[in-house]
């Protein structure tokens, strides 16, 4: 019964962070809360006996990806925003 | 006018995709040999313990009764980080310089010191042990290129010899290919496991198993840290 209340728990912060994740303007905030639910999925994989895809949901969904992602972002922009947008299409056009 | 052909052709296409499912009976817990029923996971798990002497089952299907989807799968990684590095690497000898907001301060520069052997030793110790306990090559190469991922972030100057990475990944490439080669010996298939079981819960065991899960250790860590390297020295040429 605990186990059950903690599953749910996890899936119900794994759905908050995602809605966060497409509501968030700041894409760095977007992009650790996509981390959050890699690491609630590794640990909700370890609860259901899937210890190998845990090991890998965490080494590549937890560090490799969030860290990938954290790099673009610090190269490009950082707001997610129209007028950014606007200018980079002129930019690439140019 | 083109919008209704669209869905036409895509309900065609749906059509034939979901007959074929249904034809194929998913969850179905026997197959038919040579007009005898034998259960699917009742062979797998027997065949994984008596023959093959491998305590982890996952591994056992994915590297030997699932050798070849496993050899795609390192073939689709391969792929990826080379259109990555073909786009991405644009000037040959020349790197861009590594862009850097301010410089990381010396109880991070001295800590990741401190852990990446450890780090390392883990990645290595996921790999070998990938038919004894929980982990294989995927996740210890991913392991090791997080490693090599502190110190690039924590050392400005830290460099990774592209030479090197290639060569280590063409080798272990070739292993992974030639030991599927060697299956044919004693007149077997590719990827077939001409090795003797050995002893259950030995860490010699298993046959090629050990083998293919180190080469694909080295090969995944060794794409990765280009990949992250390459991705960490392009330049920023849009100033947002």
């Amino acid at each position: 019964m605990i186990a059950f209340i903690l599953i749910v728990l996890l899936l119900v912060l794994m759905l908050a962070a995602a809605v966060y994740a497409i509501v968030q303007k700041d894409l760095l905030y977007a992009v650790i809360a996509t981390g959050i639910i890699s690491l609630v999925l590794s640990i909700l994989f370890y609860m259901l006996q899937a210890p190998d895809v845990a090991l890998t949901e965490a080494a590549i969904g937890v560090a490799l990806t969030t860290i990938i992602f954290v790099i673009t972002i610090r190269n490009t922009v950082r707001m997610e925003d129209e007028s950014d947008r606007d200018k980079n299409i002129k930019s690439t056009t140019k | 006018m083109k919008k209704v052909l669209v869905i036409l052709l895509l309900a065609v296409v749906g059509f034939y995709i979901s007959e074929t499912f249904f034809d194929i009976g998913f969850g179905n817990t026997h197959f038919v040999q040579n007009d005898q029923i034998k259960p699917v996971k009742d062979t797998y798990l027997q065949q994984t313990v008596q023959t093959l002497k491998v305590s982890n089952t996952v591994t056992s299907i994915v590297v030997n009764f699932r050798g070849f989807d496993t050899l795609g799968e390192v073939t689709v990684l391969f792929l990826s980080v080379t259109a990555l590095g073909s786009i991405l690497y644009k000037r040959r000898h020349h790197v861009g310089e590594r862009s850097v907001l301010f410089s990381a301060s010396s109880i991070v520069t001295s800590g990741s010191k401190l852990l990446f052997p450890a780090i390392v030793l883990l990645g290595t110790y996921v790999f070998i042990h990938g038919h004894l306990s929980p982990g294989g090559g995927f996740q210890g190469g991913v392991i090791i290129a997080t490693g090599f991922l502190l110190m690039l972030l924590a050392y400005e100057n830290y460099s990774v010899s592209h030479t090197n990475l290639a060569v280590i990944e063409s080798l272990a490439g070739i292993t992974f290919a030639g030991v599927g080669l060697l299956g044919f010996m004693n007149g077997g298939t590719f990827l077939q496991n001409f090795l003797p079981g050995g002893v259950l819960n030995d860490l010699f065991s298993g046959g090629v198993i050990p083998i293919i899960y180190i080469a694909v250790g080295f090969k995944v860590a060794a794409e990765l840290t280009g990949v992250i390297y390459t991705v960490l020295n392009e330049k920023g040429e849009y100033n947002g």
